[in-house]
């Protein structure tokens, strides 16, 4: 039994979410005070239609300090290009558009969902989290994030503390975080609603974003086979949450789109979720299915359900596969409109961003683990589709007959993961 | 629905001190595939993709602030 040094779990694995570290319930160790663990990570993202295409390079290392202590530092690296959609629809003749920077413009064929090819980007983070146990029944865990990209800024902290109840079946937990965003957008802020031909359309230079996160969390060990987490969190977003890169199309009685204009968003916005999880082992073939469900809400009139199962099946050797299904919907916030109508007033609040509309998305994956040399390697690819819904008699007119409003989209994500 | 989940947590809440396990029965527990974040760099790329693609975040861990994701 590994009863020794119990009241930590696997620090190497548990470090990098300070919440998740804490709603899990004190058990065995893994590693020894003062040894190292690092974690090696690979992802490329690659979309459909030479949408965007990601590499990111992750490394953490964990140092742990003694029986109460660890350290643990995390570095990340993107990098991003490829083109993304801009907001405006379809037409049946070609739309040109001036690049969000107001440099140069681009021009999308008809019939054909107008893609912004600028989408360029870099993104560096460093991030650092400590984890002490305070006394047998509570833990204490502490951290900062930094992330850098051209023209985003992201800066955060984050405490939560976690009490083990009832013989260390269950663990309450309480986290919270602050963050503070700066954006920067080349050629300035848009101003929202201004048509993008507009020589008056920007503002100021750059806008900023606070996020507050409360999570409460609580973890039960139901039996010696099964383990259940239930998380409770509330996020306040104040400050600007526009996408100063999307627009709309301002579409006549025949559909076509004679204007476009910077989409606008609310600067408050109040998030909630419930999240539930479940993982159970199963004996004695020793698979774990693992399945979560997440209710999500907001102020935007955003509603959400996810549904994410992963089920690992041992093979010889130490070997593993481990398949993947996740399934996610979401309704569309209450200022979302897939174009503006010519003449009418231009609302306070909108977008035709597809990712605050209707939507459903699917990933279906298989991982792959084995040993090395002592140490763990698996890789996993997944494939994840995005199906757009929406009122397809909204495409009117000479212009817009037989466009697709909601165009679909798959990428295909390949993971790698290295322990040592 | 809200109220619904609200219910069901805290029937749930209240059905804890019955549950668990004595500390000699926690050898299933202990493995690495049954922690709740047996892999953060894992959780970390799919939070970083599905924040940037989709409307929700958070539940799991912090929503937090993050990147200017398009």
């Amino acid at each position: 039994m590994q009863l020794k040094n119990k009241t930590f779990t696997n620090i190497s694995l548990t470090l990098a979410a300070a919440t998740c570290v804490l709603a899990t319930p004190a058990m065995a160790a893994t590693s020894e005070p003062d040894s190292w663990d690092i974690d090696a990570g690979l992802l490329i993202y690659a979309e459909s239609d030479d949408q965007v295409q990601a590499y990111e390079g992750a490394l953490s290392i964990t140092k742990r300090i003694d029986d109460e202590r660890s350290i643990n530092v995390k570095a990340v690296v993107d990098v991003l290009s490829g083109a993304s959609p801009n907001g405006a629809v379809a037409q049946n003749r070609a739309q040109t558009f001036t690049r969000p920077s107001g440099n140069g413009s681009y021009t999308t064929a008809a019939g054909e969902t107008p893609l912004d090819d600028t989408f360029q980007d870099t993104r560096v983070a460093l991030s650092t989290q400590y984890q002490q146990q305070l006394n047998r029944l509570w833990l204490y865990s502490g951290g900062a994030n930094v992330s850098k990209e051209y023209d985003y800024l992201a800066l955060s902290i984050n405490s939560a503390l976690a009490r083990d109840f009832n013989n260390r079946n269950t663990t309450a937990s309480f986290g919270f975080s602050y963050a503070y965003d700066t954006i920067e957008p080349e050629g300035g802020v848009p101003n929202p609603g201004v048509s993008v031909d507009d020589p008056d359309n920007r503002l100021e230079d750059s806008e900023t974003k606070q996020t507050l996160d409360l999570l409460f969390g609580l973890t039960q060990v139901i039996n010696r086979q099964t383990l259940m987490q239930l998380n409770y969190s509330i996020s306040d977003v104040s400050g600007y949450q526009t996408d100063p890169f999307k627009i709309l199309s301002v579409v006549d009685s025949d559909g076509w789109a004679n204007d476009y204009v910077y989409e606008s968003r609310p600067d408050q916005r109040t998030k909630q979720s419930l999240f539930w999880r479940t993982k159970y082992n199963l004996q004695p073939s020793g698979q774990v299915f693992d399945v979560s469900y997440r209710y999500f809400w907001d102020d935007w009139g955003m509603a959400s359900h996810t549904i994410d199962s992963k089920w690992r099946m041992p093979l010889a050797n130490s070997h593993f596969i481990e398949p993947h299904i996740r399934y996610y919907n979401q309704q569309a916030v209450d200022f979302y409109q897939v174009y503006l109508d010519e003449g009418q007033p231009i609302p306070e609040y909108m977008t035709a961003d597809y990712r605050l509309g209707e939507l459903q998305t699917y990933t279906i994956g298989l991982k792959y683990g084995f040993p090395i040399a002592g140490n763990e390697f698996s890789v996993r690819l997944e494939y994840y589709l995005t199906q757009v819904s929406g009122d397809e008699s909204l495409a009117k007119g000479a212009g817009m007959s037989g466009v697709d409003l909601y165009p679909d989209k798959s990428a295909v994500m390949l993971q790698s993961f290295y322990r040592f | 629905m809200r109220r619904i989940l609200l219910l069901a947590c805290i029937l749930s809440l209240t059905a804890c001190s019955s549950l668990g396990v004595k500390p000699w029965e926690r050898d299933l527990l202990a493995k690495p595939e049954m922690q709740l974040a047996e892999n953060p760099m894992e959780l970390g790329f799919d939070d970083h993709t599905y924040f940037s693609k989709e409307g929700s975040s958070g539940g799991g861990s912090f929503a937090g602030g993050g990147c200017g994701c398009n």
